[in-house]
């Protein structure tokens, strides 16, 4: 390999644009932690590390529900039932009309019981009742290497680990071995669309299968 | 291929120009997969990645390895750090006929990209990836970086083995040539929920894993209790469990590891032992022999991983001193299928008469 000067050129010759970027690291220290350094130091040094706990600071609520996942697993199969029994009403005024109040109603309550981040494929009843979408990595199947000795998040060293507490919840759940099966990608043109509705819907169009099946 | 070449395992007994030969059972080409399979004691080892757009680098750096490992991984940015990408260095390192570990992070790249450069990785000869979540970008030196996450290590698994077994992307569109790769995965025993851990194996093995990694292991009593429970859920039989394991460089380095690095357990014992040490650099590396030694005992552990970051000319000397290749000695370099192709092709360039015009061409095929 030749020996090439890193020159930057524009079609009529030398650019001399000038080139800001942090400084290279001394020795022994690393690039990370020199980026961190050359930062400006102002008086706004916002809280946290990540989007995903900043959008929902306190989690007091959120480990409430962990901690009360079997009567919330109760409620949710009673609440789902529910759904599915005025499966005919959705119909009759119609799945889009009904669902812009639906996800009004929704976002909110399972923002404030889940920090629910509306990913419109609501995993709850297999995660121990701990919304997979506040980990800043959005795992689904389970927790990274990185979790601290502590039991605490390796990207926000205050939080507890979503899936530490996933697992803790589902322990106190009747189906909670659910966290064992394998969850697909999330389909992210399914976000901000009603969990709940689609679970309805789908489950009255198996419904009816079984019913026509059972028929002929 | 001069006759008096001693010969090899692993090799096509036709000549080592050309491919291994499919096993049945087998769902790679690869050597690492029949290195396993047959039963023998896996050696692994990390190549650390060059900052730099010079083959010359990566060559040498696989060089130390030569005939000491059975396959080199190929790390994808690890640390949320920015090096030399995993598949340009598997692309250098099928090149120069080693047997890579392709390692993909799901931290920078979305379903539609990994899925491509799987099968850019296979078509190059890569025939063991392994699948990670990837560290966290605020670990590294670009955290204003995008986190992508579209995947997670477990879906990824699942997307690469429905391409391998259903010969399909995750749309359902048909490929015409699957990857023939073999499966792997990552483990880390030593961080919490502890119970959930062999449990998170054993869904690793249902998303397709066939071999798996360990984080560092420097707590041997802790690996001992989690192989345990490996066993006691036959997770053993089902998948190849390799231990991770690496010199520490000194008591300092072990310092600062433990509380920098994410998911890295370092029990104070360890540290004590190297700060006691005359020589903290050799009682690393002795220490390093002695976790080796320890772990290659555990029924259920199918081989070692070798990270020795910056330390990658100790690899030869833990391998030998350890005694885990039992007098094997692993292959030296892979032949690829191509590899004849490219031969001709450039026999062609540098005998023939290539200075032919299209007119040239033209004339002559209309005679």
């Amino acid at each position: 390999m030749t020996d090439t000067q890193p020159v930057s050129t524009t079609a009529s010759g030398p650019s001399n644009v000038p080139q800001v970027l942090p400084p290279a690291a001394p020795a022994g220290v690393t690039q990370a932690t020199a980026v961190k350094q050359a930062a400006p130091n102002t008086a706004y040094k916002p809280a946290d590390v990540s989007p995903q706990r900043r959008v929902q600071r306190h989690y007091t609520v959120r480990l409430w529900s962990v901690r009360h996942s079997r009567g919330l697993e109760w409620f949710y199969a009673r609440f789902a039932d529910l759904f599915l029994m005025l499966h005919p009403l959705w119909k009759a005024i119609g799945y889009s009309r009904v669902e812009g109040p639906v996800k009004f109603v929704e976002k909110r309550v399972k923002g404030f019981m889940f920090d629910c981040r509306m990913c419109g494929q609501c995993v709850l009843s297999s995660t121990g009742m701990s919304c997979p979408m506040n980990c800043p990595k959005q795992l689904r199947n389970g927790p990274c290497g990185g979790v601290r000795a502590n039991g605490h998040c390796e990207v926000e060293p205050d939080m507890p680990c979503v899936w530490v507490k996933a697992w803790e919840g589902s322990r106190n759940m009747v189906h909670g071995d659910a966290i064992l099966t394998v969850q697909k990608p999330v389909d992210q043109s399914l976000r901000e669309t009603s969990a709940w509705l689609r679970v309805t819907a789908l489950g009255a169009a198996e419904r009816e299968k079984a019913k026509s099946g059972a028929g002929a | 291929m001069t006759p008096d070449r001693l010969p090899q395992p692993d090799e096509n007994p036709h000549g080592p120009h050309l491919p291994l030969d499919p096993l049945p059972g087998h769902s790679s080409r690869g050597r690492l997969e029949r290195v396993l399979r047959r039963g023998e004691f896996a050696v692994t080892a990390e190549l650390n990645p060059p900052d730099s757009a010079d083959p010359e680098d990566v060559y040498e750096r696989a060089r130390v390895f030569d005939g000491w490992v059975d396959a080199i991984n190929a790390v994808d940015a690890s640390g949320a750090n920015c090096h030399m990408s995993s598949v340009g260095i598997c692309a250098l390192l099928t090149r120069m006929g080693y047997a890579p570990v392709y390692q993909i992070s799901c931290r920078d790249r979305n379903r539609i990209a990994i899925q491509g450069d799987v099968l850019g990785a296979a078509a190059m000869g890569v025939a063991n990836v392994l699948c990670l979540t990837g560290d966290g970008v605020q670990a590294g030196d670009q955290p204003g970086a995008k986190p992508v996450f579209d995947l997670d290590c477990m879906s990824l698994l699942e997307t690469i083995r429905i391409m391998r077994d259903n010969g399909k992307f995750l749309s359902g569109r048909k490929l015409s040539t699957p990857p023939q790769v073999f499966l792997g995965a990552a483990i880390n025993p030593f961080a919490p929920p502890y119970e959930f851990r062999p449990l998170r194996l054993a869904k690793k093995i249902a998303a397709g894993a066939q071999f798996v990694q360990s984080q560092y292991c420097f707590d041997v009593p802790m690996f001992r209790e989690y192989m345990k429970r490996v066993r006691d859920l036959g997770l053993d039989k089902e998948c190849f469990i390799l231990c991770g394991v690496g010199p520490l460089a000194s008591a300092k380095t072990a310092k600062w590891i433990r509380s920098n690095v994410p998911g890295i357990h370092i029990p104070d014992a360890v540290i004590a032992r190297l700060e006691g040490a005359a020589d903290q650099k050799k009682e690393g590396k002795q220490l390093c022999i002695d976790i080796i030694n320890e772990v290659k005992e555990i029924e259920g552990v199918a081989g070692i991983h070798v990270m020795a970051y910056r330390q990658e000319e100790y690899v030869a000397e833990i391998v030998h001193e350890s005694g885990v290749l039992k007098g094997r000695k692993p292959w030296q370099r892979e032949p690829r299928a191509d590899d004849a192709l490219v031969a001709e092709r450039l026999d062609h360039i540098l005998h023939d008469q290539a200075s032919e015009s299209p007119t040239e061409i033209v004339g002559r095929a209309a005679r």
